[in-house]
């Protein structure tokens, strides 16, 4: 069974189709990039995977349970239970050390740990960063927090939107690796680009155009716990 | 972390937090200093309103008789009848006892003054008296006839040493007698005579000036009506009256249990003047209707223009607080969007934005309750020349009411709160 399942999934917005009969598996373990130019749905199919938003029509399975229908209270649950998501823009609290930041998705999902949170930074190379306000850390650190945010709650599934888009080429690289590590130990990541070069890195590309999918690419035959790269 | 994120937003916003602070401190000196000059008004507006005199009179039985027959004003002279003076304390241990502001005993008598014969009135002036429940009052005429002018002299003052002796003169019988401040006239009584020095002149603007002021033993003494008393003047703070009242005036026994507990428990002028009978053996207390009228009314009045006042601060303050703490919302927007998008719940939205506002609250609070005692003391000083008690009830109310006005002010910026779409705000749309 698929972990991830969206079948003929329709979502219109007054006359325009942003999602036109979509459909998509992502298996466990899987790291799927989803790629189009702008307005060709995939921010409309990523919110949905994220339960951030339902669709028009369609069904869309997550770990078997058909999230299309959820009332709001159930999809904010499911999305602090199963799914960890990474910004283009970060989106750290301010005010927030970076251990904290990580905290704040532990107190919403169960109970803030320290300890954890500190394990969770080290994971992405920021343990002597974790007492910095995000002010103080470049964009790189910025994105490993919120990497450490996404992980923190041990998600089924990592939900990456643009996670290169504001970064420079190094920065952009430590967290591609950082994806490739995560991948390698078995974290299902999607990862929403316009940036070829990233898309390449998955395993595994689905390119939605004017709302439909044109393309599959890739070999799902790498299961869970590979660490292979495309 | 709760309480981390909470002092981070507290610290970030502190120009804002301050703005809220601020509006809630306003709204609650407002609310502090109306409330506490409201609960405390009673007392001050008995103050000013003894300075427009008695408003219920009390006579003896039979002269109130005489006078309702005859429709003439029923005095001692006519009639003989006299109320007893050893039972005046009572009057302040009536229901209403803290409802008597002051009063005064009355003893008519027509007297002869340096050979000629003139109206006598012995009175009170300024007269302590220990009363049985352990009160301490000042009562007298002093205070109850504030708008007399003394021309010449002084007021007299039981507490001073001789004044037992001397008397005052309305200013008509002065010129009658051809006398002021510090001559001596004799008095000659129906069972003795002496000689006055007169203390003070008077100008009363009506027929007490043509009339002799005297210690009531004094008058006592010269008309052998030892411990008699022919009226009391009574200064009470009233309610206006209903319809309960006006039925009652006539006649209590008419009232259902529930009408008459109703109106005995409330401050009528008739439930006073009932009470005050129930104690003075023999009498009939009569509201002068006009005057305890309008000082219930003008009380009445007061409170009203200060509830409003209240209410008004009160919903400013709301407003304020609605329109700040939703713009801080409205700024926060990609926070709450990404704690919604974390999985935090409407609840805990709602409690976290609720939370920060009831801290800003405190600090408002506490601040508007310190200011609104200073406002209220302004207040007391510049209306009613004196200070403010603060009354213990003000305390939980203006609490109650600051959380009361800052939920209020919340509601709309957590309804703005729940409303924002992670989707949304995430993806800067």
């Amino acid at each position: 069974m698929s972990l991830l399942e969206m079948k003929n999934v329709y979502k219109t917005y007054g006359d325009l189709n942003a999602l036109d009969d979509v459909s998509i598996n992502i298996e466990a373990g899987e790291w799927v990039a989803i790629m189009g130019p702008s307005g060709s749905g995939k921010s409309t199919a990523m919110n949905i995977i994220g339960c951030m938003d339902k669709p028009t029509s369609g069904q869309v399975l997550l770990d078997g349970q058909d999230i299309s229908k959820l009332s709001r209270r159930e999809l904010t649950e499911i999305r602090r239970d199963k799914i960890g998501l990474i910004f283009q823009q970060f989106h750290l609290i301010s005010y927030l050390t970076a251990v904290e930041n990580v905290m704040v998705a532990q107190y919403y999902h169960s109970l803030p740990d320290e300890a954890e949170a500190m394990e969770a930074l080290e994971r992405v190379g920021l343990a002597d960063r974790a007492k910095h306000l995000p002010s103080q850390l470049s964009g790189g650190e910025q994105q490993r927090v919120c990497v450490a945010r996404a992980l923190i709650n041990h998600p089924e599934i990592i939900l990456a939107d643009e996670p290169t888009g504001n970064l420079d080429e190094k920065n952009e690289r430590i967290v591609l690796d950082l994806f490739r590590q995560l991948h390698a130990e078995g974290t299902t990541l999607v990862v929403v680009t316009h940036d070829a070069e990233v898309g390449a890195t998955a395993q595994r590309v689905i390119t939605l155009e004017y709302g439909k999918v044109t393309s599959e690419d890739g070999d799902i035959s790498f299961g869970k716990g590979s660490s292979a790269i495309k | 972390m709760f309480f981390r994120m909470i002092r981070g937003m507290l610290t970030r916003q502190t120009g804002k937090m301050a703005m809220i602070a601020f509006t809630i401190a306003l709204g609650a000196s407002l609310a502090t200093a109306m409330l506490a000059v409201m609960f405390d008004v009673s007392d001050k507006v008995n103050q000013e309103l003894k300075t427009y005199g008695s408003n219920i009179t009390v006579v003896p039985k039979e002269s109130s008789v005489i006078s309702d027959l005859y429709e003439v004003d029923g005095q001692a002279d006519i009639t003989k009848a006299y109320l007893r003076e050893d039972e005046l304390g009572k009057i302040k241990t009536i229901f209403w006892t803290f409802n008597i502001v002051d009063f005064a005993p009355m003893l008519d008598a027509r007297m002869t003054v340096n050979g000629t014969e003139a109206p006598v009135v012995g009175s009170w002036f300024n007269h302590h008296l220990d009363l049985p429940t352990g009160e301490q009052l000042d009562a007298g005429i002093t205070s109850m006839r504030s708008w007399w002018e003394i021309v010449d002299g002084r007021w007299l003052d039981e507490a001073k040493s001789g004044d037992d002796q001397r008397v005052m003169l309305g200013h008509n019988l002065a010129e009658k007698l051809g006398v002021g401040a510090g001559d001596t006239i004799s008095i000659k009584g129906s069972a003795s005579s002496g000689s006055y020095e007169v203390a003070g002149v008077f100008d009363a603007g009506g027929d007490e000036d043509d009339q002799l002021f005297a210690p009531l033993d004094l008058v006592q003494e010269l008309s052998d009506t030892d411990g008699k008393l022919s009226s009391i003047e009574v200064s009470a703070l009233t309610t206006p009256d209903d319809e309960t009242s006006r039925q009652a005036a006539k006649d209590p026994s008419k009232l259902t249990i529930a009408q008459y507990e109703t109106w005995y428990c409330t401050a009528y002028a008739s439930s006073i003047c009932y009470q005050i009978q129930e104690v003075i053996t023999d009498s009939v207390a009569s509201p002068v209707r006009q005057v305890a009228d309008a000082e219930g009314a003008i009380l009445d009045k007061t409170e009203l223009l200060m509830v409003l006042i209240t209410i008004l601060a009160l919903l400013g303050s709301a407003l304020g607080i609605s329109n700040l703490v939703t713009a801080s919302v409205m700024e926060r927007g990609q926070e709450i969007g990404l704690l919604k998008a974390i999985g935090a719940t409407d609840r805990a939205i709602s409690g976290l934005v609720l939370t920060e506002i009831v801290c800003v609250a405190i600090v408002g609070g506490i601040v508007g309750f310190g200011v609104g005692l200073g406002f209220a003391q302004i207040i007391g000083q510049t209306v009613f020349g004196s200070s403010i008690a603060l009354k213990p009830m003000v305390v939980p109310l203006v609490v109650v009411l600051v959380i009361a006005v800052t939920l209020l002010g919340s509601i709309s910026a957590i309804r703005t709160a729940l409303r924002l779409d992670p989707v949304e705000v995430l993806h800067d749309r």
